[in-house]
């Protein structure tokens, strides 16, 4: 059975969402694409946890089987110890109120039918917030002027309002209903780097000032560096390492972290020189590589790699999942590994297990 | 010095608007030196690429590149050519790769045969002879096994593989000047890293000059040589790479290095430009980033700032600046 830590806000274990590929006239089902093949993560109250890794390795699926926007095909959910999979639909409305999401395009994520007033309205109405019609109103107005958006502009459509603007429209929606956690699905990858800043900015100050919680999806690792305290980095739909933000970029354990942080641009005039440290393309989910799913396009590879499939080795700050992690050369920031490891931010490290 | 490869001059791009022709890049100049690496860098809707489109004599109706422009390259005035010679300069001295790799390539016909094709519009040579010279720029590019991907069609590539099919089309010709606008923006960072350096090699290699489109100074730091920063369809500030990085002068240009999330920022805010782009048609009277300015006064509410020269590369066009060098 599975040992849950007593003050996780979100746990996953062994998540999976495997989408079907169908074809033939008569659409049998031929393969799945395992977008998600058992991902396991604790988010802590308060803590900003990122989840980064290219596209197609399956950071969105897992946001929105967090949801339930995607039914996941296994493994499980417990928000505050409550198991959210063996939830009816019904029974599971009321959590959507404390999770909330905000995707990277606003210009699909808002309706164009909806004025900005009755965009951000519209949760609290669907979970009878407010009220009245002229107290939501009177909420949205504040709303607006939190996200530094003029209260004016209410009765306004989203495609009078700039990038920036309609972002700060979705986070002033999600907002609306009050969660605990926020779902941040690529929310500033489609912005300019002024904008960026501004938004970056913007969601930190909520942080502080509501206590939220973060899951941060995002392909950009400057933002995960700048904003993080923990990173989750996943390959294929696994998790292949997981630690503090500050370790993971001091001291990557994974060769597909190493590769990954090699290739990231220097804005140093002095360190130029990119290192494409990852070989060729990234497979499909469809059909992912026999033992490590990293193998073909790892440097430091060994024969058993192509066969046999990595344990998780536990770190103190989290886990890697590759064979050499336990025989790393130990360097300055090097974890150390512990038989019973613990995950999470050091004020909760006293009480958080793994299966 | 030699003369320049490309010297762009006074360039003004103009569309239709209810109120006549709004300029959306205005009086600009720019010069790339031969297997010189040029960044032009800014934020969405500077201008950029439209400057970029205007260099291939590309930009899409009903703009137009006003009368008073010169772009000349190697010694030849790109604006008077006509449609046949423009035809071969494109593909054959100029080459140009976009950001989409996937709606740049036709999807039905091979890749190899869509990189043959522009072999032979610009050599005649046998088809076997193309064909071989073909596999020899897949394989300059990094494709492995390029004989077989000769006759892969675009779908069967990853986003990667495509962009270096559209690299090898582009240097078929052996073009002098190659213009990349946003060639790894819609790439991985694993892939990104890849192209990054196929790009450096090849500019070593064969001394093509680059003019590189980008929003990304991390893209700038690893292949430019020089910069110039748009904003709002005009220059603010050139220089080297190192002189911009290390530094910039132009308030916008130091607003854009600081809103960069790096390690060094993590638990303090980042710096933010105040409020957005102001869109062509909309432009200030005097310099136009003086409404978000931190440091603006008077005189940059009313009045356009010329060039003020700070070093033999570096130049800003801000009347702050001005003052600070003459002062």
């Amino acid at each position: 059975m599975t040992i849950l830590s007593a003050d996780a806000l979100l746990e996953v274990r062994g998540l999976q969402t495997w989408f079907p590929i169908r074809s033939g006239v008569l659409r049998r089902v031929r393969g799945q694409v395992r977008a998600v093949d058992g991902v396991d993560l604790t988010i802590y109250p308060g803590e900003t946890l990122a989840l980064v890794g290219e596209s197609g390795c399956g950071k969105t699926t897992v946001g929105r089987s967090l949801l339930r926007l995607i039914e996941a095909t296994g493994g499980n959910i417990w928000y505050d110890g409550v198991n959210l999979s063996r939830l009816s639909l019904a029974a599971f409305k009321p959590y959507r109120q404390k999770m909330q999401i905000v995707m990277q395009d606003p210009g699909a994520a808002l309706d164009p039918r909806l004025t900005v007033r009755d965009a951000i309205a519209e949760g609290m109405e669907a979970f009878g917030l407010g009220a009245s019609w002229a107290g939501r109103t009177e909420r949205v107005a504040d709303l607006m002027r939190r996200v530094s958006l003029d209260p004016e502009l209410m009765w306004r459509y989203p495609h009078e309002f700039s990038g920036g603007q309609r972002q700060r429209i979705s986070i002033a929606r999600a907002l609306a209903v009050e969660p605990a956690l926020l779902i941040c699905d690529e929310a500033t990858s489609a912005l300019d780097v002024s904008i960026q800043a501004q938004i970056l900015n913007l969601l930190g100050e909520l942080k502080a000032e509501r206590g939220l919680t973060y899951l941060f999806i995002t392909h950009d690792l400057g933002v995960v560096r700048y904003f993080a305290d923990r990173v989750a980095v996943m390959y294929l739909g696994r998790i292949v390492e997981l630690g503090r933000t500050e370790r993971v970029f001091n001291a990557p354990q994974h060769p597909y972290t190493q590769a990954l942080l090699a290739s990231i641009p220097s804005l140093d005039p002095d360190r130029r020189g990119v290192k494409a440290m990852a070989l060729g393309d990234v497979p499909s989910p469809s059909c992912p590589p026999a033992g490590c799913h990293f193998h073909p396009r790892c440097a430091v590879k060994l024969p058993s790699c192509s066969t046999y499939d990595p344990p998780v080795v536990p770190l103190r700050d989290g886990l890697s999942r590759c064979v050499l992690a336990p025989f790393c050369a130990g360097g300055e920031g090097e974890p150390e590994r512990t038989a019973v490891p613990t995950v999470g931010p050091s004020a909760n490290a006293a009480g958080a297990a793994r299966p | 010095m030699s003369a320049p490869l490309l010297s762009v001059e006074n360039l003004v791009l103009t569309f239709p608007a209810e109120t006549g022709r709004i300029a959306v890049v205005d009086k600009l100049n720019l010069t790339i030196a031969r297997g010189e690496t040029l960044a032009l860098v800014g934020e969405s809707g500077c201008g950029k690429s439209l400057t970029a489109l205007a260099i291939m004599r590309l930009l899409p109706k009903p703009g137009r590149v006003e009368a008073s422009s010169r772009i000349e390259f190697d010694g030849r005035n790109l604006l008077e050519l006509s449609v046949p010679q423009m035809r071969a300069v494109r593909g054959g001295a100029i080459g140009m790769i976009f950001q989409e790799p996937m709606t740049s390539l036709n999807p039905v016909t091979t890749v190899g045969d869509q990189v043959l094709e522009a072999v032979w519009l610009h050599e005649k040579m046998s088809r076997s002879a193309a064909r071989e010279r073909v596999v020899e720029l897949l394989h300059m590019v990094g494709i492995p096994d390029p004989r077989a991907r000769f006759s892969a069609y675009p779908h069967q590539l990853s986003g990667g593989l495509k962009q270096r099919v559209m690299i090898a089309m582009a240097m078929a010709m052996r073009p002098r000047l190659l213009i990349a606008d946003e060639p790894t923006t819609a790439l991985d960072a694993t892939i990104r890293a890849q192209i990054l350096a196929l790009l450096r090699q090849l500019s070593f290699d064969t001394g093509t000059a680059v003019l590189l489109i980008t929003h990304d100074f991390g893209v700038v730091n690893e292949i430019a040589d020089r910069v110039a920063v748009m904003y709002a369809g005009m220059i603010v500030e050139e220089g080297t790479r190192r002189e911009l990085l290390s530094h910039p002068r132009h308030p916008y240009a130091q607003g854009l290095l600081k809103s960069i999330p790096r390690p060094e920022a993590r638990g303090n805010k980042l710096l933010e430009i105040k409020g957005v782009v102001p869109r062509p048609g909309r432009w200030p009277p005097g310099c136009r980033f003086a409404p978000r300015c931190p440091s603006a006064f008077d005189r940059c509410q009313a009045e356009l700032p010329h060039r003020t020269t700070l070093s033999s590369s570096q130049g800003a066009w801000c009347h702050l600046v001005e003052y600070e060098v003459h002062t």
